[in-house]
């Protein structure tokens, strides 16, 4: 799945910083890799019900356009916690009709990968065509292999 | 309009009523629709614009709807057909048939939800009846709007359950803006005579307060927060008698039609 910069960005404006350095390298697209303030955890009562608007945190927002398709990313969101921002999402992202299913996964949660590692990473599987399955004579009338 | 006819002796009657209640259910709509629409670009967080400004245009959906099913029937009546824009930017304040809770300011963010919390969940019911309307457009138009304002009547409840039982500050602003709001309830619930004329078309909106106190005060009860008991009550609105705050919303709302008559873009 690529996240491109417009959809980090989503409606809730640019998550960069200043000076921030971005990246589009890797295939990770414009993703800035120092400097993102990540909002830290409303404080929450009993209920995760969150305090002031100014630390709502920023939530990533997946839908499912029909059945059968999976759930893919559309952009994010901010809301005070994780009822509010299925409804946000609802909203923001479903208003034309867009989709059947909703997924809100908290922006912190995600582990992604980082450009420096880009080389480990990436950089083996470039030049071996043996792993592609290129190599075989599909039989005719298989139209989906 | 032959369901019209089956109510009551007169048919003529019966569609100068049916006129008169959709009026009413559609200028409910329109001005609320209009006050939400005042949100946009100032609510607290672009989210929360996008989602008022959701709610105003399901409501305008549905005012689109009823008013021109309103100048249908008149035109019926008078002889001269009347359509939606006719009706919502070519009449004057005491011509409007909405309830005076639907004009009352904005106010802060509290005051709206607390509005938006109370007609929602009235509106809600009212839908829920009005599917089996004996009417066939009422009830069509009821049986798809009742799914919006599901949505419209959670949206409140979401916002009434975090402020109440958030800050002492969202708290008591969330207090001021029910106190603020119920003066107008209990208008919303009294009978007219249109909608006795229409015995099987329209609904008793007597009818529809217990299941609305339920919904209602089971909410302000897990938000910490207490009905009022308001000193006055406003009455009327379906009279055409309005608060000074119609007069305010109507110039701005027809300004553009006044101005350019029959303009399209």
């Amino acid at each position: 799945m690529s996240i491109d910069s417009t959809a980090t960005s989503g409606p809730a404006g640019p998550v960069g910083g200043t000076g921030t350095d971005l990246t589009a390298a890797g295939g990770h697209g414009a993703v800035p890799v120092s400097g993102v303030p990540i909002p830290p955890p409303a404080p929450s009562d009993s209920k995760g019900h969150s305090g002031s608007r100014k630390g709502w945190p920023l939530w990533e927002v997946f839908i499912r356009a029909r059945r059968g398709l999976s759930h893919q990313h559309v952009g994010s969101l901010h809301a005070p916690d994780a009822a509010m921002a299925l409804r946000n999402a609802r909203d923001v992202y479903t208003r034309r009709g867009e989709g059947v299913s909703i997924w809100i996964i908290p922006s912190a949660a995600i582990t992604a990968s980082s450009p420096d590692e880009k080389d480990p990473f990436f950089d083996p599987a470039m030049d071996k065509a043996y792993r592609h399955p290129t190599f075989y004579d599909v039989p005719e009338g298989v139209s989906h292999l | 309009m032959t369901t019209a006819a089956r109510a009551g002796a007169t048919p003529d009657v019966d569609r100068i009523a049916l006129a008169a209640y959709v009026l009413g259910l559609g200028d409910d709509a329109l001005i609320l629709a209009q006050r939400l629409g005042e949100w946009i670009t100032r609510a607290p967080q672009i989210e929360e614009d996008i989602a008022l400004g959701n709610i105003a245009l399901d409501l305008l959906g549905q005012a689109r709807t009823l008013l021109g099913y309103a100048g249908e029937l008149e035109g019926a009546i008078t002889g001269q057909p009347l359509d939606e824009d006719d009706l919502a930017f070519l009449r004057d304040e005491r011509e409007f048939r909405n309830v005076q809770l639907v004009e009352i300011e904005n106010g802060d963010f509290a005051v709206t939800m607390a509005r938006q919390l109370v007609f929602s969940s009235y509106q809600y019911e009212l839908y829920s009846a009005l599917s089996t309307s004996a009417d066939p457009m009422l009830s069509a138009l009821a049986a798809k709007a009742v799914k919006e304002v599901d949505y419209h009547r959670d949206h409140a409840t979401q916002w009434v359950l975090r402020l109440g039982d958030g800050t002492p500050e969202s708290h008591d602003r969330m207090q001021a803006g029910l106190d603020r709001v119920w003066p107008y309830v209990e208008e919303i619930f009294d009978a007219t005579d249109t909608v006795a004329a229409l015995p099987g078309i329209a609904v008793d909106p007597a009818l529809l307060r217990s299941a609305w106190s339920d919904h209602v005060e089971q909410v302000l009860a897990e938000a910490t927060l207490t009905v009022p008991t308001p000193k006055w009550r406003s009455r009327g609105g379906r009279a055409g008698y309005h608060s000074e705050n119609l007069g305010h919303l109507l110039p701005e709302m027809q300004n553009l039609h006044r101005s350019h008559p029959g303009a399209t873009w």
